[in-house]
């Protein structure tokens, strides 16, 4: 063995190890982030897949079989019988959502463009109900608009309603509520888009003789659209699978299926059908989402959110 | 061209198929998918029956260490606890009194993973109404057997019939809290004609203002008696006919709302006017809110259930437990809390304790404990039983999912 020989072999070493190390450098990286997503959300997943095929009950347990009379049980049973809180949910989830949008929009832009110095102050009372408990909040609204509550009785007194009028158990306040709670994930989005919108672009627009009119719609808008589809991305999820709101604000027919489900798990203990229909809607959401950005013209949904 | 491209390695790296990021990843998941599918699936655990031994096994070797965790129910005590402080003045056991429970299949859901695990659930007795989870727990070996060798107050003191209970027949797991009746409640306010039958809770008068309860069992056993069924004895056919008789209502926009807890107060608030109600709630509802709430039991009947004090089979102080179950058959303190929630109590004896009570009291404190002691609601005679009726107690996990999925889609609608 020559001493050159042993060089060239050593470099050669030396040079592989480096280059598996860059090879493996993009897993590393990737593997804080890939063992957080693989036990908070794949493992959970895909638990519940299995468990969506598992036939059984809670005393003899429940056992995967993976066959298509299971599958019809947990998916197609769950379908028909829930179709209606299904639709109710996403109808729902719609209207909220677009409601939120038109609240959260001009708030945002005021914000923005408006608030001059005292921006943080009001920012900060903007988002000061919510430091209370969102459960607690709901509650008080029931508390507040009762049928003979602080707000419905001395109107009943007066004659402008009639007594037996109530916005409780309807559907207006289960919307309402939904708005209200998730108000401030609409706001804060638009709001950080508007924030960056460069005032200079829309001097340049009024330069060029452009309206106020026009300069919001082909300079403002089109900017601030990236926080409105992450808001919409940020609530409309949670509201259609919200179930606090039609349980503390609705009744006999405000049924969301989120309150369902929660039944299926907790009061029935139907495995099964519960973790059917979170799929199902999980589909439904993931379907929404999807032909939502392609409406919207945004190319990649992921990009998008993650501006 | 530089050095290091003549290296062959590097020329067999750049040429060779390589594993992409995304290739990696799907073999992961892949792998993670088989791991998984292995692992999955929830485990239940029949238990055959107790073996006469289980007890005197279960009991071998534990020691009081002073403390009890006791889950209730709301409005299941008076909130002063006075008993639970008689109860540490004579034996130094200090009690923790919580209310987790507002219903019970969430409750169950709750502790069933711990219990199924053998893992202690925090509380040490837990007062769970005879029904589907009761039948659960006992087929999943979730209750400590009871020794009866220190229940010497309950023995002793306790009414017959609470010992043949079918649910739990010689109190192998539990002995009972309280016994109520589901009635109907109303506020004389709004409804002026004491309703008196169960047609009542459809009457387009109160369109809206019905109030029932979310749980299937009780909302099962008011429209079988509606529809002129035994609840006990009842078929699938009764259940099916029961189950148009709340679509009606429902469709009709009679009921506001299927309520859990919560109940007494939209009542007493005027959200609801008439309702399914459990008779003590109502009573507690007019003593601490000064409401004046009626209760009647429908003339189609009404539904009898028991409340009964269990240990759980993980609990961490057993002994304090049971110490605590047996002092709850000492007549006087047995009176003391039928005073305060009205409920059915499991010991006759109370019933003397009261009248002495009356006799001594005077003014409006009399009044109040003559009615107790005379009141049906909680000291029931022969003829009142006989309208009362208890859950359907189903044969077998099948007969309950048919009866579930026959009523669960009317509450969650």
């Amino acid at each position: 063995m020559t001493p050159s020989v042993m060089d060239e072999g050593a470099v050669a070493k030396s040079v592989r190890g480096r280059r598996l190390r860059a090879r493996l450098t993009p897993y590393t990286l990737l593997f804080p982030g890939g063992i957080w997503l693989a036990i908070f959300f794949v493992v959970p997943m895909f638990a519940m897949l299995v468990l969506s095929m598992s036939p059984g009950d809670i005393v003899h347990g429940f056992t995967p079989d993976f066959s298509w009379q299971s599958f019809h049980d947990a998916y197609i049973y769950g379908i028909q019988t829930y179709q209606t809180q299904i639709i109710r949910s996403l109808i729902y989830g719609v209207v909220s959502t677009v409601l939120q949008i038109a609240i959260a929009y001009p708030i945002a832009y005021w914000l923005a463009f408006r608030a001059g110095s005292r921006k943080t102050t009001y920012l900060f009372l903007l988002l000061l109900p919510f430091f209370v408990s969102f459960v607690l909040r709901t509650q008080s609204w029931q508390f507040m608009l009762r049928d003979d509550g602080i707000v419905l009785s001395p109107l009943k007194s007066l004659h402008l309603l009639p007594q037996n009028y109530h916005v409780l158990a309807t559907t207006t306040a289960v919307i309402g509520g939904l708005t209200y709670n998730y108000l401030p994930f609409m706001i804060l989005p638009i709001y950080v888009a508007l924030e960056r919108v460069d005032p200079r672009l829309i001097e340049a627009s009024y330069d060029l003789y452009a309206s106020k009119i026009a300069a919001f719609r082909r300079i403002i808008l089109p900017l601030s659209l990236p926080g409105i589809f992450a808001g919409v991305v940020i609530t409309f999820v949670p509201v259609v699978s919200d179930y606090v709101n039609a349980q503390i604000l609705g009744g006999t027919s405000n049924t969301m299926v989120g309150n369902v489900i929660q039944n299926q798990y907790l009061i029935n203990q139907n495995y099964p059908v519960a973790s059917g229909l979170s799929f199902t809607l999980m589909a439904l959401l993931l379907i929404g989402i999807f032909a939502y950005a392609r409406a919207l013209g945004t190319e990649d949904v992921l990009e998008a959110t993650a501006r | 061209m530089s050095d290091f491209l003549k290296d062959p390695t590097l020329l067999r790296g750049l040429t060779s198929r390589r594993m992409g990021r995304r290739g990696m990843l799907k073999a992961a998941g892949a792998t993670a998918a088989g791991l998984g599918l292995a692992a999955c699936g929830v485990k239940g655990k029949a238990v055959t029956p107790a073996a006469p031994d289980a007890a005197a096994k279960f009991w071998a070797g534990k020691v009081g260490k002073g403390h009890v965790n006791f889950a209730n129910w709301p409005l299941y005590m008076d909130p002063k606890k006075p008993e639970l402080a008689k109860f540490t003045k004579d034996t130094g056991i200090t009690v923790t009194y919580t209310e987790p429970i507002n219903d019970l299949p969430t409750f169950f859901a709750k502790i069933q993973p711990q219990l199924a695990a053998h893992q202690s659930i925090g509380y040490d007795l837990m007062v769970i109404t005879n029904g589907i989870q009761f039948k659960d727990c006992v087929e999943l070996g979730y209750f400590a057997p009871l020794d009866h060798s220190k229940l010497v107050n309950f023995t002793k003191n306790v009414a017959p019939k609470y010992t043949q209970e079918a649910y739990d027949k010689g109190n192998v797991y539990s002995v009972p809290w309280a016994s109520g009746i589901t009635g109907i409640a109303y506020n004389p306010k709004y409804v002026t004609t004491p309703p008196t039958s169960l047609q009542d809770l459809k009457n387009p008068k109160y369109k809206g203002k019905v109030g029932m309860f979310s749980d299937i069992e009780e909302i099962g056993v008011f429209a079988m008696l509606a529809v002129g069924a035994n609840p006990e004895t009842s078929t699938p056919d009764d259940w099916h006919k029961a189950a148009n008789w709340l679509k009606e209502q429902k469709d009709s926009g009679a009921v506001r709302k299927y309520y859990d807890q919560g109940y007494a107060d939209a009542l007493s608030s005027g959200d609801i006017w008439i309702c399914q109600a459990w008779s003590g709630d109502i009573f507690q509802e007019n003593v601490s809110n000064g409401s004046d709430l009626k209760f009647v039991v429908p003339s189609e009947g009404g539904t009898l259930w028991t409340d009964n004090m269990t240990i759980p089979i993980t609990a961490d102080n057993p002994v304090d437990a049971q110490t605590l179950m047996d002092f709850f058959y000492d007549p006087a303190i047995a009176a003391s809390l039928a005073e305060y929630i009205n409920y059915i109590t499991p010991v006759p004896g109370a019933q003397d304790v009261i009248k002495t009570d009356a006799a001594a009291a005077t003014g409006d404190d009399k009044a109040f404990l003559d009615s107790l002691s005379s009141s049906p609601l909680v000291f029931p005679s022969a003829d009142d039983y006989k309208k009362l009726h208890y859950y359907r107690d189903f044969a077998n996990a099948a007969e309950q999912h048919s009866y579930s999925a026959i009523f669960e889609p009317i509450v969650t609608s």
